[in-house]
């Protein structure tokens, strides 16, 4: 059972988010990039995890962007994996990242595709729903759990208020969250070895965009805490029931 | 035609979908159209139940009540709705952005092509084509986001519109889909019973690691069933196993939007709050005054909980007391 596992790239979790050009674009200046989490602790662990228990024979990263993602790339292949694959694209939207996801898919053959379950940046939740429609596979989102018998699948997912546990067979498209895998940090060895594990680069299939961001903007300041003494706790319930009518 | 995905479960409308179909109709009601709902599998008291979406502002409600579509299968969903759509020559197809929106509107964005505004928090612009903003960057930012196909598809973030009730009853209308044959067979649904869900909840009391032990919980669940609030915790308290993991919110646990997040001794770093931040109203308990959460809190008492919290469900009690 072959792995494809989509990283993507994002600032950091601490990072300042701050726009450029009019707002057009999110400043990268003095931001330190990182694998999304979701894709690097949960995806990208639980495939590894498969590998060693001998359900997978072979795990593939993929990234769709420019080479400046390289870095991000060598940082997960340090984690683990046995290679990658950068589709060299720099614009586009859900849609347009997820038909190149699609197409190395299935011009690989890979028996499971899996994702992190959002990114932190855009927060779209998509790529896995989209990547599965286009190769019209079966797609469990949201995934907390993943055991595999051969092709045979249990997965856990998440539900509003509780979690079912649903059955596939392989090939499928999963996305993926906490409680699939724990995160690992890269030991020497994988640093080492992530240098020359092959990280092979393709051009983009040609794909219509459906969407684009117009501008960006950031909330407005919060007014600032009213702080009630810690002798008045009638106070602030008070606050809550008449001034922000909350309870 | 604005369609509204109205998602059930176990025979039961959800809430979430009360709040789409308000947000469709309101979108229906600036294009000078309709707003239908689809609902999919069996529902209770279907008469009653589906005609009530009217409350809401649906004028139609397309029922496909084959008992096939009653366990979720994203593929099966997702064919069935592409099809209600194309039927009705909806232009406007509403989500809510839940366990269920996000895993069918990207497959049928990617289906019928059509963009995507995925946790949309606003009503669309389309003062100038038809521009959704959206919540990114983890609840820090928003963008404007375009869509340019013909037709469009919102996951709307709950509890960004809220419900509006409005006079009304749905026509219903019996709608012949099959299910189409899925691939996926759904084993167990675990809910936790009896207690609020947490991305359902409206009002959330959450503690952190100041609250030293499992056994101190009590500080959180009193104020919790008072005011009958979900109860949410840190990370450190879920890694710690004080409370269970679906109880964590934060960046890389659940996000969740609710009217009150109540924090209890929790120093509010900033992965914490990109999970909480587009609650309506933060209030704050902390034994230290510079405690980051403070800057994000709307209310705050700057005290020791275990002094603080009983003395504030005692004003609880009160306040219900006096009516």
């Amino acid at each position: 059972m072959k792995i494809l596992v989509c990283i993507s790239k994002t600032p950091d979790t601490t990072a300042k988010i701050a726009f450029t050009d009019n707002n057009s674009k999110f400043a990268e200046a003095g931001v330190q990039f990182i694998v999304n989490p979701y894709d690097e602790w949960y995806a990208l662990v639980r495939a590894l995890e498969l590998k060693e228990s001998g359900a997978a024979t072979a795990v593939t990263l993929i990234n769709v962007g420019g080479a400046d993602n390289d870095p991000i790339i060598r940082k997960a292949l340090a984690i683990g994996g046995d290679d990658a694959i950068r589709v060299n694209a720099t614009e586009g939207d859900s849609f347009y990242v997820a038909s190149q996801i699609a197409a190395v898919a299935k011009e690989g053959g890979y028996d499971l595709v899996f994702t992190g379950k959002e990114t932190i940046d855009y927060n779209n939740s998509s790529i896995g729903g989209m990547v599965a429609e286009l190769l019209d596979l079966p797609y469990i989102s949201l995934a907390t759990k993943l055991e595999a018998d051969g092709s045979n699948l249990t997965v856990t997912r998440e539900i509003e208020g509780g979690e079912e546990v649903d059955t596939l067979s392989a090939p499928a498209v999963i996305s993926c969250q906490k409680g699939m895998a724990e995160q690992r940090i890269p030991n020497m060895k994988g640093i080492m070895s992530a240098r020359t594990k092959p990280l092979t680069v393709k051009d983009p299939v040609e794909t219509e965009v459906l969407t684009s961001i117009v501008a960006f903007e950031l909330p407005p300041a919060k007014a600032g805490v009213k702080l009630v003494s810690a002798d008045e706790p009638e106070e602030l319930v008070r606050l809550l029931h008449e001034e922000a009518k909350v309870i | 035609m604005v369609l509204i995905f109205a998602d059930q479960s176990e025979g039961q409308i959800k809430k979430q979908a009360y709040e789409a179909i308000s947000y469709g109709a309101k979108i229906a009601e600036a294009l000078g159209t309709t707003a239908e709902a689809l609902v999919l599998g069996t529902v209770d008291h279907a008469s009653e139940a589906l005609a009530a979406l009217g409350k809401y502002g649906a004028s139609k409600v397309h029922h496909a009540s084959d008992a096939g579509f009653d366990a979720f299968d994203a593929q099966v969903y997702t064919a069935a709705i592409a099809d209600a759509v194309a039927a009705s020559g909806a232009d406007v197809v509403v989500f809510s952005h839940t366990t269920t929106g996000k895993a069918v509107a990207p497959r049928l964005s990617a289906r019928l092509k059509a963009g995507l505004a995925a946790g949309a928090v606003g009503l669309p612009d389309t003062s100038n084509g038809f521009v959704v903003k959206k919540s990114v960057f983890s609840g820090k930012a928003f963008a404007q986001v375009g869509i340019q196909t013909a037709i469009k598809i919102i996951s709307l973030n709950p509890n960004a519109f809220g419900v509006k009730l409005k006079e009304g009853s749905a026509e219903i209308a019996a709608l012949d889909l099959k299910p189409i044959a899925g691939k996926v067979t759904v084993k167990e649904v675990n809910k936790v019973k009896g207690t609020v869900p947490l991305s359902e909840a409206e009002l959330v009391i959450s503690g952190g690691r100041g609250l030293k032990g499992p056994e101190n919980w009590f500080l959180v669940e009193d104020l919790a069933n008072e005011i009958g609030a979900a109860t949410a915790c840190s990370r450190a308290v879920a890694d710690a196993h004080w409370r269970p993991h679906h109880e964590h919110v934060g960046q890389t646990g659940g996000a969740v939007a609710p009217n009150l997040y109540f924090a209890i001794a929790i120093s509010g770093a900033i992965q914490h709050l990109a999970g909480v931040n587009r609650s309506k109203t933060i209030v704050v308990i902390n034994k230290d005054p510079e405690a980051p959460f403070f800057k994000a809190a709307d209310y705050g008492i700057v005290g020791d909980a275990f002094e603080v919290m009983p003395k504030i469900v005692e004003a609880v009690k009160k306040m219900k007391a006096e009516g």
